[in-house]
């Protein structure tokens, strides 16, 4: 294990170039970040700045072209390969013929563990996201806030320490949206996971961020890294502070600077 | 739903058919009579025909209940060991079927497996697969009988090979659709779980694929019925519903040809019933929206 400091995200120059069949489409280019042990990163920035090419290719789902990436001190594969993230995705992608509890067990059971680590496992990651008592429902008996939360304990199941989230209240409402963000926070602050989380929203980033990182598209780039000045402990009415408004306003200035002209 | 409002609509389409099947009898029996007549030198009226059409003993087209009588006395009152039984001859047809249809199923998966996982398969193998159908079943069926027998092979395996041969095809073209239905996200997740591709299989494509592989079922066994029916025809007509109508045929037995018939088509709403049974309750266990 690497000490407390170390990065468990680093990337030096990294790019990545599509070839499609109109020309090259460059999703990222020069991305220079460190996420910290214990950091919650959020990637904040426009459709086709990158931000879900980058976590896909921290996930190894994409190659990179150009520079370099270590995830836990390794290549993203040989992460992949020791299972150390677990990937929350846009949907909930919860296999509809398994149960809940079945859905959480499915990388438990793809790694190898007993059946009886399995129960407790499930046991605790559904206590984890509020969901004890929907083990046996099937997917579709659950609202799609349930079931986020649902692919959220899947993710938290094996012992990964980090998490990478993918707008995953995206598709949900401002109310439910609210709460999980509450929740979020409070699992990342009981269970101490690196966290690197994509949003399309303001308050949401500089609500749960440690870090955010400004991108912008056409090429996907990092426009602004900021450091919250927030305190750990963060109630819903943080949101309506002059530090929290302050960072806000800093973060809104780096998405207006990374616009184009043409738009 | 009331039974009523389910059953009427049904009933009614039943009453429609029967009635229009005996108005159609009475019609095709009629010049039989007409000339019988003539050939006695007397005339013979409308209502002293009608009652006659319905009781020929060869005649174009049996009135229903001749059949009903045929098969009752055929199934009911003969031994099902009897050779005049079609209890036993629906049996004969009934394990080809079943046969064809298993060997069928086990053969379109496999190759619907290898179609999915394998590029060069899937390049080479999918246009075999569908030239395969576009020849006529009733020219490839004495083919397959004949070269069998040649090599020894005789009885149940040759009829089920060519409900096989039938049968394969919606499996393999159902199956490839199926293992490939799952969506980009949850292969994704296999890949974050670093999964194998068996894992893969056994946990995504499988369970991915099940409504698709009941609905290529439900083709299959009606196929495969017709399949073992066909190859009961250049067998020389020893037994199986084939058999029974190829003997009908030969000697004019329009009675027993149309009973052959009601069986074989019995038979086959059976078995679909069965297959879409299984289908249901497969799905109710995979915890499908009711």
């Amino acid at each position: 294990m690497t000490s407390n400091l170390a990065s468990v995200v680093s990337a030096r120059d990294l790019g990545l170039t599509f070839e499609t069949g109109d020309g090259p489409v460059t999703a990222l280019t020069g991305v220079n970040l460190d996420v910290k042990k214990g950091d919650f990163v959020s990637f904040i920035g426009p459709s086709g700045c990158g931000k879900t090419t980058f976590l896909r290719v921290i996930a190894d789902l994409e190659k990179p072209t150009a520079g370099s990436i270590t995830v836990n001190g390794t290549t993203p594969e040989s992460a992949r390969e020791n299972r150390s993230y677990g990937y929350v995705f846009q949907a909930a992608a919860l296999y509809p013929w398994r149960t809940i509890e079945k859905n959480i067990a499915l990388p438990l059971e793809i790694m190898g563990y007993s059946k009886a680590e399995q129960q407790a496992r499930i046991a605790r990651t559904l206590d984890l996201v509020n969901l004890s008592g929907f083990g046996k429902k099937f997917p579709w008996q659950l609202s799609g806030g349930m079931q986020q939360r649902a692919s959220i304990a899947r993710a938290l199941a094996f012992d990964a320490d980090l998490l990478l989230m993918d707008e995953p209240f995206g598709a949900l409402d401002e109310i439910v949206r609210d709460h999980l963000n509450e929740q979020l926070l409070e699992l990342w602050d009981r269970t101490n996971k690196t966290i690197c989380f994509v949003t399309h929203s303001i308050p949401e980033a500089v609500y749960l961020s440690t870090k955010i990182v400004v991108m912008s598209p056409r090429p996907g780039r990092v426009t602004d890294i900021i450091e919250s000045t927030l305190p750990r402990e963060r109630p819903l009415d943080i949101r309506e502070t002059p530090e929290f408004l302050e960072i806000a306003s800093r973060v809104r200035d780096g998405l207006r600077a990374g616009h184009s002209y043409d738009e | 739903m009331t039974m009523r409002e389910k059953f009427l609509p049904v009933l009614s389409i039943v009453l429609a058919i029967v009635a229009i099947w005996y108005v159609a009898a009475v019609y095709l029996n009629a010049p039989f009579e007409r000339d019988t007549a003539a050939r006695a030198g007397t005339t013979i009226t409308f209502s002293e025909i009608v009652p006659k059409t319905m009781f020929q003993e060869r005649p174009v087209l049996p009135a229903p209940h001749q059949v009903i009588a045929e098969i009752w006395d055929t199934t009911v009152n003969k031994p099902i060991t009897s050779k005049r039984s079609l209890v036993y001859h629906a049996w004969i047809t009934l394990s080809a079927t079943l046969v064809g249809f298993g060997i069928g199923t086990v053969l379109g998966i496999l190759l619907a497996i290898g179609i999915v996982h394998n590029r060069a398969m899937d390049r080479s193998l999918m246009p075999w697969v569908i030239a395969s159908q576009t020849i006529p079943i009733l020219a490839i069926a004495p083919m397959i009988i004949v070269v069998l027998n040649a090599i020894g092979i005789s009885g149940l395996l040759p009829k089920a090979l060519i409900s096989t041969y039938l049968s394969f095809f919606p499996i393999v073209v159902g199956m490839v659709k199926g293992l490939r239905s799952p969506e980009q996200i949850q292969l994704d997740l296999m890949h974050t779980y670093n999964a194998s591709s068996a894992q893969t299989f056994w946990k995504l494509r499988w369970p991915a694929s099940m409504p698709y592989l009941f609905t290529s079922l439900k083709v299959a066994i009606a196929i495969s019925l017709v399949g073992a029916i066909v190859g009961e025809l250049p067998t020389g007509a020893v037994a199986g519903l084939g058999a029974r109508l190829l003997a009908g045929s030969y000697y004019g037995q329009t009675v027993q040809i149309w009973s052959a018939l009601f069986m074989a088509a019995a038979l086959a709403a059976v078995l679909v019933v069965i297959v879409g049974a299984a289908h249901t309750a497969v799905l109710k266990r995979m915890g499908a929206r009711p």
